[in-house]
């Protein structure tokens, strides 16, 4: 694990018209880790999120990956440098097989435009794209995918479809994952065959940044928590450290579960 | 083998309609709507012509060059396309194809209004059926291709199509771009075919035909723009009564298929 | 001289306002891209030939005929082609699709009707030319102008002031509030495709005044500019249509005296680029997003 952080958000603002949804927010994400983003409803975690991949550009502050600045890159260009995001509504492409999902993922590691397509043999796949196409079974085989490879996306559950998405994410082989509420809308038992791969995922060293609600499950599995209120980072540390926070505490009385 | 004129004519017709719901068919793929392929066309049907005409050109490379002009000014016209959407990119196309019939009426070189005749007919019967061919074949690579998948995440949903590392400024561009230039050809295949052309031929019932055929086929697949310009071109031939009202029929099987099922003869089935 | 141009050109304008006015009406209360509508205003400008050749009445009363006549088209338009639309869940383009067979349907039934060709348009009026200094106005102009504004006065008053009008606007705000408020959209849904209708046919007894000459393939073109002319005002907002109008009828007058006669028409297409790529809401922008 290096010293210089993987992702960084420094001093970002965001406004909307007269609404400031985040407001000076500073985050490092260390590689090999998975850090967690919590906060109550509106607390600015998804704006958040849409400012270091790109979605929107931040009013002020900057976004760093690798040390990089990407400030105001549109999102293909962050996914291209390893930084890859799901969504707290599940975007997936419907109206294609969960095999296609994933092979679609590999877009920015794979070359190849009109011309090559022309040139293709048809009925044959060349030896790149049966590995291409082998990896993505694999994948959805991690994700716990394996044998719905053709049916349409559009069709699976929702907690197969949160699945889909991040076996689609991890087809560019990023080196960091950015989830949006991955366990939303699922049972205790997903959470929890969730929160196994998540782990499984950092062990093999992806790193993770996630927002969550579901706090039983925050705190078991994360590093390093950050928690928003109102568009500010209020606390950031351990799961323990954080729990035990006043501050937190106070921004979460009312709205349930605080383990 | 020797075919009834008539008949040969026929066919070359519905050829050059396939090529150009293809044409249409590819921008399409990506969720570029476009109602201005008359213009493309127009610009490779001159521009050809010109060449074989004026310039004593051969066909191919002369094709070739309409072809990859209609493609250079579909590059230029994409560039707005990138940033507007829906509705409004329907109306800037329908703009853009009176543009070029504007500018075709008042270009001196081409005849202006007049138009430019007596174009030599290098158009044949097997020279449409390669180009037909080629453009379906062409689809069929697209399918299980990168940029084929491509194009569907783009259609489907841009933002998702970003995050997994789509460029979405060079995927519209390159589409409608190679969308106009296979328009472009579809120009010239046409002109050299009924030996005159001006710019009414092109205006804004050009573009609203293509987009019928399109349409009918189902925008869900390359097949069904094939079939839907098969159906546009020969059911008016076999059902005789039709001839005259052609456009009648499929203006009204256009309001009939939106209300009834909008998703054309074949479906939304990729 | 630059004063009888920018008369002429007001009084192309007010015509392309017309048109304009009905497509923002429609685009307001259905967000609906009316792509018939320049077929209803060439529709509306046979009917007025027709009744001038009858009758052998004058403008006017042609314009009544347009008028009256293009409103029932437009009710009819709505109910087969557009309303059982509406009620499905398809493709959100569809009414608009729907809208080009319309207009295709007409066009084909005009040039049946009428032959392709340009047919002229008898002013059966004194010609009378007044002048005001360096201005010259003919009868037919003045008449023109006239009923163009008093079209326009009639609809402004009649959607600031009368209570139907109201609804009208508050439909046009938000069709499902002013459900809920006990305002009967589907009635002044027809209403408004009826006053829309109603003035692009009047329109096109007045174009085919001035120009003298009318074909059924004049729907296309004049159909457009007025889409440019309502782009360039604000998608919704009538006053923006007026002025989209007026301007563009404004600068092909003086493209036309000041540079290439030839390429007037694509002034407007040009506008209407331009307008779209800089700024797609218009002059008066409005609320009312098309998202893609």
């Amino acid at each position: 694990m290096s010293g210089e952080p993987l992702l960084e958000g420094r001093a970002l603002h965001k406004v909307f018209g007269g609404y400031s949804a985040i407001v000076d927010v500073s985050i490092a994400v260390r590689r090999g880790s998975i850090h967690a983003l919590i906060g109550p409803n509106g607390a600015g975690k998804t704006t958040l999120f849409n400012v270091i991949t790109g979605v929107l550009p931040p009013t002020r502050g900057a976004v760093l990956v690798k040390g990089e600045d990407v400030t105001g890159a549109r999102p293909d260009r962050i996914t291209r440098l390893g930084v890859v995001r799901t969504f707290q509504s599940v975007r997936l492409f419907s109206s294609m097989t969960a095999h296609e999902n994933v092979r679609v993922g590999r877009h920015c590691r794979s070359r190849g435009g009109f011309a090559s397509a022309l040139l293709r043999v048809p009925f044959r796949a060349s030896a790149a794209e049966a590995a291409a196409h082998k990896r993505a079974d694999e994948l959805l085989a991690q994700v716990g995918l394996q044998g719905k490879q053709n049916v349409r996306a559009g069709d699976l559950a929702l907690a197969d479809q949160r699945r889909l998405e991040i076996a689609r994410a991890l087809a560019s082989d990023p080196e960091l994952l950015l989830l949006d509420e991955p366990v939303a809308g699922m049972t205790p038992v997903e959470v929890q065959e969730s929160g196994r791969l998540l782990r499984a995922l950092r062990d093999r060293g992806i790193t993770i940044l996630l927002t969550e609600h579901h706090m039983s499950l925050v705190m078991e599995i994360s590093d390093t928590v950050s928690v928003l209120n109102f568009g500010c980072k209020i606390a950031e540390g351990t799961p323990a450290e954080v729990r035990s926070n006043r501050q937190v505490l106070e921004a979460y009385l009312g709205t349930g579960e605080v383990v | 083998m020797h075919l009834d004129p008539y008949v040969e004519s026929v066919l070359i017709f519905t050829g050059i309609n396939v090529v150009m719901a293809i044409s249409l068919y590819l921008p399409v793929s990506a969720g570029l709507l476009s109602l201005g392929q008359g213009g493309f066309m127009a610009i490779g049907a001159f521009a050809s012509a010109y060449l074989t005409t004026a310039l004593a050109t051969p066909f191919a490379p002369a094709l070739l060059a309409g072809g990859a002009l209609a493609g250079l000014v579909g590059l230029l016209v994409g560039f707005p396309a990138l940033r507007i959407k829906g509705i409004y990119l329907i109306i800037l196309t329908m703009g853009f194809g009176e543009i070029v019939r504007v500018l075709f009426l008042n270009l001196e070189p081409t005849g202006g209004a007049s138009g430019l005749s007596g174009i030599a007919p290098h158009t044949t019967l097997p020279v449409v059926a390669a180009a037909a061919g080629l453009a379906l074949a062409f689809c069929w690579q697209l399918r299980d291709s990168r940029i084929g998948w491509a194009l569907n995440a783009v259609r489907e949903d841009e933002l998702a199509a970003e995050t997994v590392g789509i460029n979405l400024t060079r995927t519209k561009l390159s589409v409608f771009s190679l969308g106009a230039f296979i328009a472009g050809i579809g120009g010239g295949l046409y002109a050299h075919f009924t030996m005159f052309i001006d710019p009414a031929q092109f205006g804004f019932q050009r573009s609203a035909e293509i987009f019928i055929m399109v349409l009918l086929g189902g925008m869900g697949n390359f097949l069904g723009a094939a079939l839907g310009a098969v159906v546009f071109t020969l059911l008016p031939e076999l059902l005789r009564g039709l001839q005259d009202w052609r456009m009648t029929f499929f203006g009204t099987a256009l309001v009939v298929m939106m209300i009834v099922r909008p998703w054309g003869l074949i479906g939304a089935r990729r | 001289m630059l004063m009888q141009q920018l008369v002429n050109g007001i009084l192309l304008g007010s015509t392309y306002a017309l048109i304009a006015i009905g497509y923002t009406l429609v685009f307001g209360v259905l967000h609906l891209v009316h792509l018939a509508h320049g077929e209803v205003f060439m529709i509306g400008a046979f009917v007025g030939l027709q009744v001038v050749l009858w009758t052998g009445a004058g403008g006017p009363i042609a314009v009544v005929a347009a008028l009256a006549s293009c409103a029932l088209l437009g009710v009819l338009i709505h109910l087969l082609a557009i309303k059982p639309i509406l009620s499905r869940k398809g493709h959100f383009l569809a009414p608009m699709i729907s809208t080009i067979g319309v207009g295709i349907v007409l066009q084909e039934l005009a040039t049946r009707r009428f032959g392709g060709e340009q047919h002229g348009f008898p002013s059966r009026m004194e010609s009378v030319t007044w002048h005001f200094g360096s201005l010259t106005l003919s009868s037919v102009q003045a008449v023109i102008l006239g009923i163009s504004v008093v079209l326009m006065l009639a609809l402004h008053l009649f959607v600031t002031r009368s209570r139907i009008g109201m609804a009208m606007r508050a439909t046009a705000e938000s069709a499902v509030i002013s459900h809920t408020l006990g305002i009967r959209t589907d009635r002044i849904i027809l209403l408004t495709f009826a006053i829309a209708s109603a003035l692009g046919g009047a329109a096109g007894v007045l174009v085919g005044m001035s120009y003298n000459a009318i074909s059924p393939f004049m729907g296309v073109e004049m159909g457009i500019k007025g889409m440019a002319a309502m782009l360039l005002g604000g998608l919704g907002n009538i006053y923006g249509a007026m002025l989209g109008g007026l301007i563009i009828g404004i600068v092909e007058v003086f493209s036309v005296a000041y540079l290439a006669s030839s390429y007037r028409d694509a002034f407007a297409f040009v506008i209407m680029i331009v307008v779209l790529l800089v700024r797609p809401k218009g002059i008066f922008g409005s609320v009312h997003h098309v998202e893609g």
